[in-house]
């Protein structure tokens, strides 16, 4: 058997001359990149709905001082979400959804420890870091359950100009502005939620199957490498969901 | 490498429990993970959404062709929705052409073509013991159940299935209110949809990867059969397009039963305003038709596959151009993703982008035109073998022919203005893409069969059966053109509501004839097909003498396909009446050295290199 290590012929030269992986990746992680593509379409596919429907509506003219909430023009973003935890009646524009974003970025640093631990085969940092990964997660999405709150419950009335005697939000009508401006932000924001969600799910799952040992005796940790793909390419899709929403 | 190991360890274990390991009746044919019987169940399953899909034809068809026609005789099946006058009720009508549309692209020729055979032809042609994850390929077939028996449970419903067309468009599709197929069927319509794409997206990751990672020693992907070509770029088609039918399908799910607005606005039913403001029903087509036009390709491109194979091997000469049709396919792929708004012409759509839409898509013309004159070439001089097989393959070069050549009236931005949405269109697609497809599809089961089933397929009724459907698919479609000429809409209830259309009541009485006999002959192949899965002549293990590798496996390979070591590829698989060689067909598993007789001087340089290696092993 040793001799046919010496085989000199042009498939060995060739990496997609068959007989090997070309990419060197294996199958588990070639699809978990296959599937990130096709994921990246579907969110694609709703913030160039964002863009559309966003753009079918007049923006505020006026000085952002003398902005009010009316169903005529879309928001503006730093007016809406200005709310943080303990601090009512304080205008923080942005703050509270710039630490969620933090949070979620500095759990995609621990995520890329666990798997520098694993390459280590480091049980016990892989263990740390898929934990703190978890917690990271965990973080964000009760973030974003408050801020859903907020948002559902409202804002003070005397924000809004005209008629507008809503307050707080709902799928078919919110104070804030047209009515697609909740529509899509509970739309959107919850899909990338509910991605975040399955992906604490399989960071636990993987957070116990190491603890458990089974990832040591299978002799790699690949499949924190897999999750870990995962769990970043939700956290840079979050960037995209962050600049659409609150940036722009 | 880690990498390298792990498929070690599996083609090890496969190797282990072979033969003599003994399979419960769940894990061997309900539960399976072998790719070889999930594409049976693939088959199966297709076959029977096909006979569904073809009958509800059929009573459209009766209902176009027959409008005074007593349909009484129908109500033990159809129940009230025949009306009290004994006529067939006109929203079920619209149920019934969504219904079909719905059936056939997705359950028939998507699921049951590709899903049949990149399952069973992608791990034995390319040398793999099976699918990269045998496992998640199962859960593509058990998701593709699942939505199959949630469509099937809409038709039943009391408000009968959905009803807005295959396409759904908002805002009928999106206010229940509207018609009674805008209600439960609709919804679970949509439910169905959703699982139908996680089956698909299971079955495409699949597919990419098994033929990136697993193609055995010496299959580069130069030498890679033109089957391969086709389902490797399909899954790549559907994996891109899908999931924008998934965003747009959940959007509506909200518009439909959570109250937002996004593809509503400013609209009355009833006399009642409705309060949403703010969406766009044309959003929803251009989501839409993103994943619908590459879906056309994603069905067409198998059949070409197949067909590429078949006509090469029963031609008995090297496929013509083989570059050329992979680039072709390539070229396909990629422009089926920038001509959505073809189909969107007459929504007010910016004549100047109509006219960008218009130039890319008879663009298309260009690839397509290569691969129907390569397979002309190929047959060109060929030793020509008229199997059943063979003759489903040239029946789908004259479908992709004569369909095709319509297109190119279609994709003309100002022409569409008069023929969209009339029967030229239906005419149009059931040619280029419904029959080509559906071809594709019989070519493959003729051609396959003995490397599913062990048998051989009767080729008499396999004769009779081309022929009375390929005449009959002719004489279905090709009246439509003048119809749709005349300017009949489609998805019209009734052609006697208009005087205009009057003088064309003969026509359409003989296109539904010829439609119930087209039908009725796919039972001569439904006989013929599972008679000979028990009765059938015992197959040899390479009937059609043909190259690549599934035919160097045993005569109905088992679990881990091949017994022994799998076999390796020199050569290209369209080595057929090479020069020099005495056989007329040289598989890919033989070595350029064992055929110094018919070598050209490349070849020769490699077989040298061949030699080198032998040598090596046998220290």
């Amino acid at each position: 058997m040793a001799n046919t290590a010496v085989v000199v012929d042009e498939s060995s030269a060739n990496p997609w001359g068959g007989g090997v992986a070309p990419m060197k990746a294996s199958y588990g992680k070639l699809m978990m990149w296959f599937f990130l593509l096709s994921d990246a379409f579907t969110f694609s596919a709703l913030l160039i709905t964002y863009g559309m429907i966003r753009y079918s509506h007049p923006a505020y003219e006026g000085a952002i001082s003398d902005f009010a909430f009316s169903q005529e023009y879309w928001p503006i973003p730093e007016m809406v979400f200005e709310a943080v935890p303990f601090l009512h009646g304080v205008h923080a524009p942005l703050v509270f959804v710039g630490i969620m974003t933090f949070i979620l970025i500095l759990s995609s640093v621990t995520m890329v420890l666990a798997v520098e631990a694993g390459h280590r085969m480091d049980r016990k940092g892989v263990e740390k870091w898929m934990l703190w990964t978890i917690i990271g997660g965990i973080t964000f999405l009760g973030c974003q359950a408050w801020e859903w709150s907020h948002f559902i419950h409202g804002a003070d009335m005397s924000k809004n100009v005209g008629s507008n005697l809503i307050q707080g939000a709902n799928l078919s009508i919110n104070q804030y502005g047209p009515s697609n401006f909740a529509a899509l932000f509970f739309f959107i924001t919850g899909f990338h939620g509910f991605h975040v969600f399955s992906g604490v799910v399989i960071n636990f799952i993987i957070f116990y199957q190491a603890t458990v040992g089974i990832l040591e005796r299978r002799g790699h940790y690949e499949m924190v490498e897999k999750v870990g793909l995962y769990w970043h390419f939700v956290d840079l899709v979050w960037v995209f969901v962050f600049t659409f929403f609150y940036l722009v | 490498m880690s990498v390298a190991d792990i498929q070690v360890e599996e083609h090890l274990a496969h190797d282990d429990h072979g033969d003599h390991h003994e399979q419960s009746f769940i894990s061997k044919y309900i539960f399976s993970t072998d790719h070889k019987t999930i594409a049976k169940q693939f088959l199966i399953t297709g076959i029977i959404w096909a006979i569904i899909g073809g009958a509800l034809s059929v009573i459209f068809r009766l209902q176009l062709g027959f409008p005074e026609m007593q349909l009484e005789w129908l109500r033990p099946i159809l129940g009230k929705w025949i009306t009290e006058g004994g006529k067939l009720d006109s929203e079920f009508y619209l149920a019934l052409v969504t219904m079909h549309g719905t059936i056939m692209v997705f359950f028939v020729l998507t699921a049951g073509l590709s899903g049949t055979f990149s399952n069973f032809l992608i791990p034995l042609q390319i040398g793999a013991r099976d699918m990269a994850s045998g496992f998640m390929n199962m859960l593509s077939y058990w998701f593709f159940f699942l939505s199959s028996v949630i469509m099937f449970v809409s038709l039943f419903l009391e408000t009968g299935p959905a009803g807005g067309g295959w396409t759904v468009y908002p805002p009928l599709s999106a206010l229940p209110q509207a018609i009674a197929g805008s209600g439960a069927g609709m919804t679970l319509w949509l439910v169905s949809m959703v699982f139908f794409i996680a089956s698909t997206l299971l079955g495409g990751i699949n597919y990419i990867t098994t033929v990136i990672n697993m193609r055995t020693e010496g299959l580069s992907f130069s030498r890679l059969p033109l089957t391969i070509w086709a389902f490797f770029i399909t899954a790549v088609i559907g994996l891109l397009s899908f999931p924008v039918l998934v965003a747009a399908a959940l959007l509506l799910v909200f518009d439909r039963s959570f109250g937002t607005s996004f593809y509503l606005s400013e609209i009355y039913i009833n006399g009642e305003a409705l309060p949403n403001v703010g969406g766009s029903p044309i959003l929803y087509q251009h989501l839409f038709w993103f994943l619908g036009h590459p879906e056309v390709y994603i069905v067409i491109l198998p059949a070409l596959g197949i067909t590429s194979e078949i006509i090469s091997t029963n031609s008995r000469k090297p496929i013509f151009g083989y570059r050329a049709m992979i680039g072709s396919i390539l070229a396909i792929a990629f422009l089926s993703f920038i001509v959505w708004a073809h189909h969107m012409f007459v929504t007010g759509l910016n004549p100047f982008l109509g006219s960008i839409f218009m130039f890319l898509t008879l663009i298309i013309a260009v690839p397509s035109a290569v691969k129907a004159f390569n397979y002309i070439t190929t047959m060109w001089k060929g030793n020509i073998v008229f199997t059943p097989a063979m003759l489903f393959s040239i029946g789908l070069v004259s479908f992709f022919i004569s369909g095709g050549l319509t297109g190119l009236f279609l994709g003309n931005s100002a022409v569409d203005i008069t023929l969209h949405d009339t029967y030229f269109v239906v005419a149009h697609f059931h040619l280029v893409m419904g029959s080509a497809s559906f071809f594709g599809l019989l070519a493959g089961v003729y051609h396959w069969f003995p490397k599913m089933f062990g048998r051989m397929m009767d080729e008499r009724l396999g004769y009779i059966h081309f022929w009375s459907t390929f005449v009959g698919v002719y004489l279905v479609f090709f009246p439509l053109h003048y119809i749709g000429i005349a300017g009949f809409p489609r998805r019209y209830y009734s052609f006697t509501s208009f005087d205009a259309f009057s003088s064309f009541a003969d026509l359409n009485s003989f296109v539904s004839l010829a439609a119930i006999l087209t039908f009725g002959a796919q039972f001569i192949f439904l006989f013929n097909f599972f008679f000979s899965i028990y009765k059938g002549r015992k197959a040899p293990k390479n009937p059609w003498n043909s190259n690549t590798l599934e035919w160097t496996t045993p005569e109905l390979p088992g679990h881990g396909n091949w017994p022994g070591a799998i076999p390796k590829v020199y050569r290209w698989p369209y080595d057929y009446s090479k020069p020099g060689s005495e056989s007329d067909f040289i598989p890919q598993h033989i070595p350029y050295s064992q055929t110094p007789e018919s070598n050209l001087p490349h070849e020769a340089e490699l077989a040298k290199k061949e030699e080198i290696s032998q040598v090596n092993e046998s220290k």
